[in-house]
């Protein structure tokens, strides 16, 4: 039987703001083509750890590997991480060329027609709602084609056909061998996914 | 090297796009230098050496540069761009050269409207003199987009800013005008371009830093 090397492993996690401890003492490993389910109430430290393993936020104490180099790392935060005053065309072209992707008018094209946003392409983001802003913060999150995929609250401001849009994803990225990390509120909505689960409390 | 150079002008592009549509950076730059320079010809008594109005060119120039400076990354902390462009990027020192060529460009197109403003308030700029502006220029937009960006990420930034990036900007004011009045302003804009050289390379190297948390 084939052993999956571990993508994330933490050891003793710990970080703190100031005099303010945020995560204490988390520790997991997720393999390769896992997925990690995070839950826990508002100010348990999710985004926090999701932010670490994205590699925006360095830990205060113990041990954080990722298995995977930091642009292989697709991330969704609580901010769409775009510009509201371009087009959600000329935001992900951007991404586009930074990741380096190839054929990246057609991956942009793919991506907007299958989150619904093809007719909006050349809307600036600034007159977006808040269910078609996660729409494209999701385009942009998946545009490079990620190893490891970080969704924090990715369910947030969707409507039904945004959520089911989102499980279809979620679903080919984990049938296409894809290691999730899905900070939620609701388990039960990526349940059948998950390979591990994180419960995090108040620190 | 060519992806770095490629995310460097990716970067400093969507930001003059982002200027034309919104023109709430270049604009109010222009109005401010050229007002400043208004209320500095009424300000300057009749008989004022032109030492003095080189003086406060300069002065116009660095309170110019400081607006700018203080809209720079203002797109950028909107919806957490910076995250997404230190997730991307291949270095993330390209995010930094990206916005200092911004924001000179931005500073740059001031100063086409604010030195024929100059010349007719107060006396024309000679070829050293305009050489120094260019040198003073590149260092002020090289260490203030680093300040700037450390800035934006704290609280109280209007105020932060400004305490920061002056006194980095005092040898640049020092070099501008000694090449402005001096009768041999050579030494002075070495010394520019000495400044230009090191604070580019220090901001470099300095900005993987302060985009981390």
């Amino acid at each position: 039987m084939a052993v999956s090397e571990a993508v994330v492993r933490a050891v003793g996690l710990e970080k703190r703001y100031g005099l303010r401890t945020v995560l204490r003492d988390v520790s997991f490993e997720l393999e390769s083509g896992g997925a990690l389910v995070v839950t826990g109430p508002n100010g348990a430290g999710k985004s926090t750890l999701l932010r670490l393993i994205g590699g925006l936020a360095a830990p205060s104490r113990g041990l954080l590997e990722i298995g995977i180099e930091r642009r292989r790392v697709g991330f969704l935060g609580h901010e769409p991480l775009v510009y509201r005053e371009l087009t959600a065309l000329e935001n992900l072209d951007l991404y586009g060329r930074l990741y380096g992707v190839p054929e990246r008018r057609e991956r942009i094209g793919m991506l907007l027609g299958r989150f619904g946003l093809w007719e909006a392409r050349r809307q600036r983001i600034s007159s977006y709602s808040r269910g078609m802003t996660q729409r494209l913060a999701l385009c942009r999150a998946l545009l490079h084609e990620p190893d490891l995929v970080v969704l924090d609250e990715p369910h947030a401001s969707l409507d039904d056909d945004g959520l089911a849009l989102l499980d279809a994803e979620l679903g080919t990225l984990a049938a296409a061998g894809k290691t999730l990390v899905v900070a939620t509120h609701d388990p039960a909505r990526v349940a059948a996914l998950a390979t591990g689960s994180i419960a995090l409390g108040h620190a | 090297m060519t992806a770095y150079l490629g995310d460097v002008a990716a970067l400093a592009r969507k930001d003059l796009r982002l200027e034309l549509r919104a023109r709430d950076t270049l604009p109010a730059m222009a109005l401010f230098v050229v007002a400043t320079l208004v209320v500095f010809h009424f300000a300057l008594p009749g008989g004022a050496s032109e030492d003095a109005a080189y003086g406060l060119l300069w002065v116009a120039l660095v309170f110019t540069a400081l607006l700018g400076l203080g809209r720079a990354w203002a797109p950028e902390s909107e919806a957490g761009a910076l995250d997404g462009l230190v997730l991307a990027t291949s270095d993330r020192s390209a995010i930094w050269l990206g916005k200092a060529l911004a924001t000179l460009a931005f500073l740059l197109a001031a100063e086409i409207v604010a030195l024929p403003a100059f010349a007719l308030f107060f006396a024309p700029l000679d070829g050293p003199a305009l050489l120094g502006v260019l040198l003073a220029s590149v260092g002020i937009c090289a260490v203030g987009s680093l300040v700037s960006a450390m800035a934006a990420a704290a609280r109280g930034r209007e105020v932060l800013l400004p305490l920061l990036f002056l006194p980095l900007a005092i040898p640049l004011v020092v070099g501008g005008v000694g090449s402005s009045i001096s009768p041999e302003p050579g030494a002075y804009l070495a010394f520019l371009g000495l400044y230009d050289a090191v604070f580019a390379i220090l901001s470099w190297a300095a900005f993987e830093y302060v985009v981390t948390e």
